[in-house]
């Protein structure tokens, strides 16, 4: 009992119980924070028939046989190729677990599985296509036109440089920095779950390529350092007092100590 | 328990109890005695502690000179990468440089210089009794002799003058700050009846047909940003535009009429402290300041659903014109933005 | 002789200076001076370093800034690319030009901005040593109040700097201090006209804010910055108590050559550091955010770290509170966050030494600092005050925290909400509660040694583990401080019943004193320690006996160096 006792009172006694401490905070967040769940792998075809023969057996639980829509998901009737090929690459749809929002995640279905979903689904109803290549080439856009437009539509949700921000209740604007030219352009389009829609009025062809072309431009090195997210004065603070008083408080303690 | 220091008072005081002739609390023992370091005893320990000081030294000397020629034979030629490796190299050299010579002053005097500790005594703050009776006999002889308590008249004088002296600097630093100082401008925006709606920035008029369920466009009246005051004015005036489906507004609502086909038009300046409330949910129909979180919902006239503002969102009552262009009833009926004392006035 | 030309000509400066202006004197004043070595009396110092980088890049800074706000194009072949011919004012483009044109430009800016975050951590460090040390305890009560002035005016500093790029980010903090000041009863409409110049954002404030920020301020903090240091000098360093450390002496290492070559050694370690983070580490790159525009606004819009307790409480605050009262508008829900928390917070601090002599009734000088553990209602206070700031900074990130951890942005705010009250008073109790732990745990040392781990069988069988006892210089450490009991007060009523002045004053200082010192543990006494030996023999058996004989060390500190 007394070398317990000596052992508890032993000078990294302390750090060790922190330690655990964290260690059960981690174990306890991570049962209640939802976790993702695997979803079945799906057939393989490449027209309309093929596309609803997918949509049956993958989307209709939740959007209803029809795509009229049903209680758990919205009516797919007229949200057009572009919604259908941003959701289901992206990983979005089909979606896996109850959350405030569906996340990013590795898509379910290839790239022609992908095109067979959004023809059939276009088939229902007019609705917004999928742009070309040339219409999302950040290299044709110009990336100061889309700072104005970036930051005056969309840096309110997603951050000044596209890291992405939070809404109410759980509900996040997703990072853009590693988002595919396309989807940025098809979310504008299409307005994705709590995104607002930007339509052609409000954000013509042209205007979209630029915003895209300013995200681009967000991900070269940049000409200070380190980036260090991207998230403003707060990880600037952290940072301040991680590094600069961590190193300057270890350099006061050499300093001090007296040498042997 | 025996010392030979004498006992100084405060923290370290030795008493003896009252009673008994034993020690109350203990004595402090004076100083530890000194070790010597490595450095003291050992030659080449000092000598080693000493290297140690010149090769950092001579780090530093190096990355100084390194700064320098990285200024002259780096060049920056309109790339950002240029001017991330100048930037570097610059910072590098100078961050080394400093911590070179920092470090090597210190190790230094850590290792080399003399760490016997020493005392110095120290005194009261107080002056001694006799100073102190100095000091207040020479405040009041020098007030006798100025006289200032026997002629009141001049101690008055004196201050009464002496309180007036900064007015002539002060009235007119303060009186100039604030510009006109006509504050009514905060009850009026440039949205006049007729005027179109533009999106924010292109300054392109919307069509109401244009304007989708869903949809959020940034506003601000047409021509804006070729009038004076282009920016004071703008600071009023932006406002979000978003429609909504008719049936999930109560059409009998206040003001259900400035509304233009579920489309609603309110102003983007926060309540709460002023920032764009320009974060739209279009699922929840609900608009959040990223600046606080305060949420307003359109559907319901854009009352607080949440967060630090008391007030709703100013509303512009909205109509179209002949060619279907949004355009706005008049100014908005109260002062936009956030609350100040005057403001219902 | 080549050896002794530089010596005559050393002799003969050192000559010129004394007959000028008595040189002599102030080396035998100055350059002895003892300076005694702990870490933390270098938090102070990483502030001033921090402030001397500060004027230095500031200066360089001043060379390029332009602090206009009249509109311009920026050009179309310039860096960076996503500014090319936007609108912007000469401010922001200025900061663009220098960021991006100028050799070295980027890199004093960033060294100026991480400098100005180090500032303000290091003064709050040093503040943080100085409050649970009891330094500011008598005769340095006003350098305490010298020191609050000057965290006061380096977060004007920091404020005023931030916005000078006019940037959307910077933009948006001054739309928010225009709210707030709107917001102040009767005077807040013509208060936001007198800031900027007339109507918000107006094309006075950037230079408003430039002269401020670079000659104002900054001439009030050197102005401070002096007297703060000359108040050192006057009262000498306070010391950690320790053998030998008494409040009439100072014990340490002279200033030359000891103090000069490591306090200004660590100068250079303070630039250095700051330098590598400019070099590597970007911050405030205000490209992207864009010129300011009262449209835009960007997620994660928050101030510098030392303003985000101010952004937490605004956000924390439910919007309820605003009312109207006769027609007119008082709009407590900014108010309240914006100034009434913030004035008691600081208020409590800048206040504290003259609260804690009034519940001590000490009217000594201080120059033996307290371990924290010792003044456990001080450190307990301390501790909760911290932790409220420390909690409205984080309610000032609660959307960076909502997207990091995955949880409700409004969760997180209600959840603040109620930690807001609950919180100083949990912290204050378990801080309180471990202090007297520490303490108790510190006589348990004193009267029975430290533990060695050692476990021996005694001849009757029994096992008993040796304890080591202390030296007289280690058990002085924990036995050389005083535990203030709550004062006394004499009685109302005199032997005559008459009934005393002053009585209600009285027994307020004694009702504080009770809250302050009630709860204590007093130290170990030499008869308690004698004591404690004689109940446990086994205490003193071999092995634990190996301690330096107190007699003949005791006074051994009084012979060295004493320079005066």
């Amino acid at each position: 009992m007394k070398a317990l006792a000596a052992s508890r009172r032993h000078r990294l006694a302390p750090v060790l119980l922190v330690l655990l401490a964290l260690l059960a905070t981690g174990v306890v967040y991570s049962m209640i924070a939802p976790a993702p769940k695997a979803v079945a792998e799906a057939a393989n075809a490449d027209d309309i028939a093929t596309g609803e023969a997918l949509f049956v057996a993958n989307c209709a639980t939740c959007h209803g046989i029809n795509a009229q829509g049903g209680p758990a998901g919205p009516s797919l009737i007229g949200v057009g190729a572009a919604a259908v090929d941003f959701q289901v690459s992206s990983g979005r749809m089909p979606m896996s677990s109850n959350g405030p929002q569906a996340p990013v995640k590795p898509p379910q279905f290839t790239g022609e599985q992908t095109a067979a979903l959004a023809a059939y689904v276009a088939s229902l109803g007019p609705g917004p296509s999928i742009p070309t290549e040339e219409m999302v080439d950040p290299t044709l856009g110009n990336a100061a036109a889309g700072m104005e437009l970036f930051r005056t539509n969309c840096g309110q949700c997603h951050n000044a440089v596209g890291a992405g921000g939070a809404l109410s209740e759980g509900k996040y604007a997703p990072s853009l920095m590693d988002t595919p030219p396309s989807e940025i352009y098809e979310a504008m389009l299409t307005g994705p779950q709590s995104m607002p829609v930007f339509n052609d009025a409000n954000i013509t062809p042209e205007e979209k390529r630029d915003v895209i072309a300013y995200l681009v431009a967000q991900r070269e090195p940049a000409a200070g350092g380190l980036t260090l997210g991207g998230l403003g004065p707060v990880s600037e603070g952290l940072w301040v007092w991680v590094v600069g008083i961590g190193l300057l408080i270890g350099s006061a303690i050499w300093l001090g100590a007296k040498s042997s | 328990m025996s010392s030979k220091q004498t006992p100084a008072q405060g923290a370290g005081v030795g008493v003896r109890g009252r009673d008994s002739g034993t020690l109350e609390r203990f004595e402090n023992p004076g100083l530890h005695p000194h070790k010597p370091r490595q450095a003291d005893i050992n030659a080449s320990a000092a000598k080693r502690a000493e290297r140690q000081a010149v090769t950092l030294f001579a780090i530093s000397a190096l990355a100084s000179v390194g700064a320098v020629v990285g200024y002259f034979m780096i060049p920056l030629d309109q790339t950002v990468a240029s001017v991330r490796l100048s930037n570097l190299t610059l910072g590098v050299g100078l961050g080394l440089g400093m911590l070179g010579f920092g470090l090597a002053a210190v190790h230094w005097a850590k290792t080399l210089m003399s760490d016997v500790e020493r005392i110095d005594e120290r005194h009261d703050q107080r002056g001694s009794d006799e100073t102190r009776a100095e000091a207040v006999q020479l405040l009041k002889d020098g007030a006798a002799d100025s006289g200032i308590a026997r002629r009141p008249l001049l101690k008055g004088a004196v201050v009464g003058a002496l309180a007036l002296a900064p007015l002539p600097f002060i009235v007119p630093l303060v009186g100039n700050l604030g510009g006109d100082w006509d504050v009514s401008k905060l009850r009026h925006t440039a949205w006049r009846k007729g005027r179109r709606l533009a999106i924010d920035p292109t300054d392109t008029p919307i069509r109401a047909a244009d304007v989708t369920v869903g949809s959020i466009f940034s506003v601000m009246p047409e021509g804006l940003s070729e009038e004076e005051h282009y920016l004071e004015e703008k600071a009023k005036a932006v406002v979000v535009l978003v429609r909504v489906d008719p049936r999930e507004l109560d059409e009998n609502a206040e003001h259900a009429d400035w509304a233009y086909d579920g489309i609603l038009a309110f102003s983007k300046i926060c309540t709460h402290v002023g920032c764009p409330v320009a974060l739209y949910e279009q699922q929840t129909h609900h608009l959040l300041c990223p600046c606080h979180q305060s949420t307003f919902d359109v559907t319901d006239g854009a009352k607080v659903v949440f967060g630090p503002a008391k007030r709703p969102l100013p509303q512009l009552p909205i109509a179209v014109d002949d060619e279907g262009y949004l355009v706005a009833q008049g100014d908005f009926d109260e002062p936009v933005g956030p609350s100040f004392w005057e403001r219902l006035k | 002789m080549s050896t002794s030309t530089p010596a005559r000509a050393a002799g003969a400066t050192a000559d010129f200076l004394d007959t000028r202006i008595g040189a002599s004197k102030l080396v035998k004043e100055f350059a002895r001076k003892i300076f005694p070595d702990h870490w933390s009396f270098l938090l102070g110092e990483i502030a001033l370093y921090s402030f001397i980088v500060l004027l230095l890049s500031g200066t360089f800074l001043t060379m390029f800034f332009v602090p206009s706000m009249a509109e311009i194009h920026y050009p179309e072949d310039a860096l960076p690319v996503t500014m090319q011919g936007v609108q912007m004012s000469e401010a922001f483009a200025s900061t663009l030009k220098l960021s991006f044109a100028v050799k070295g430009g980027l890199l004093m800016r960033q060294i100026h901005h991480w400098a100005a975050l180090m500032f303000m951590a290091a003064i709050v460090t040093h503040m943080l040593r100085i409050f649970f040390t009891g330094a500011f305890r008598k005769p340095r009560e006003l350098n305490w109040i010298v020191g609050f002035l000057l965290m006061v005016l380096g977060l004007v500093a920091g404020f005023t700097g931030y916005s000078l790029p006019d940037d959307v980010l910077s933009g948006n903090g001054l739309r928010i201090t225009d709210g707030i000041t709107k917001g102040v009863p009767i005077i807040g409409s013509y208060a936001s006209f007198l800031i900027f110049g007339g109507e918000f954002p107006g094309v006075d404030i950037i230079p408003r804010m430039f002269t401020a920020h670079i000659l104002v301020v900054p001439g009030l903090i050197l102005a401070l910055v002096a007297v703060h240091l000359m108040l050192v000098v006057v009262h000498k360093h306070t010391q950690y108590p320790g053998p030998g450390r008494t409040n009439k002496n100072v014990v340490g290492f002279p200033l030359f050559p000891v103090y000069m070559a490591k306090a200004g050694g660590f100068f250079f370690i303070v630039f250095g550091v700051l330098a590598l983070m400019g070099a590597t580490m970007s911050i405030n790159a205000v490209w992207n955010y864009g010129p300011y525009d009262p449209s835009p606004v960007s997620a994660g819009a928050q101030p510098d770290w030392y303003m985000l307790f101010l952004e937490g409480s605004l956000r924390m605050m439910p919007g309820q509170a605003e009312f109207v009262v006769g027609g007119f508008t008082v709009p407590l829900n900014v108010i309240i966050p914006a100034m009434i928390v913030p004035g008691i917070l600081l208020g409590a601090l800048a206040l504290y030494p003259f609260i804690e002599a009034i519940a001590t009734g000490d009217k000594r000088e201080h120059h033996v600092l307290d371990r924290p553990r010792n003044v456990p209602f001080r450190t307990a206070f301390g501790v909760a005050v911290l932790a409220e700031l420390i909690m409205l900074a984080l309610a000032g990130s609660n959307d960076l925290i909502a997207t990091h951890f995955s949880l409700s942005i409004n969760d997180i705010t209600n959840t603040f909400r109620v930690l807001f009250f609950v919180l100083p008073v949990v912290t204050f109790w378990i801080t309180k509660r471990i202090c007297l732990g520490l303490q108790r745990r510190d006589r348990e040392i004193v009267l029975h040694g430290r533990e060695t781990g050692t476990i021996i069988r005694m001849a009757t069988g029994e096992y008993v583990e040796v304890h080591k006892p202390l030296d007289d210089f280690e058990r002085w450490t924990l036995v050389g401080y005083e535990a203030p009991r709550p004062r006394e007060i004499e009685p109302a009523e005199d032997s005559r019943g008459v009934r005393r002045k002053g009585y209600r004053l009285d027994s307020f200082k004694a009702a504080l004193s009770r809250v302050f010192y009630e709860d204590r543990i007093e130290p170990v006494t030499p008869a308690e320690l004698a004591a404690a030996h004689s109940h446990g023999e086994h205490d003193m058996l071999p092995g634990g006996t190996d301690n330096v004989e107190p007699t003949a060390l005791a006074g051994s500190g009084q012979d060295t160096g004493h320079t005066s």
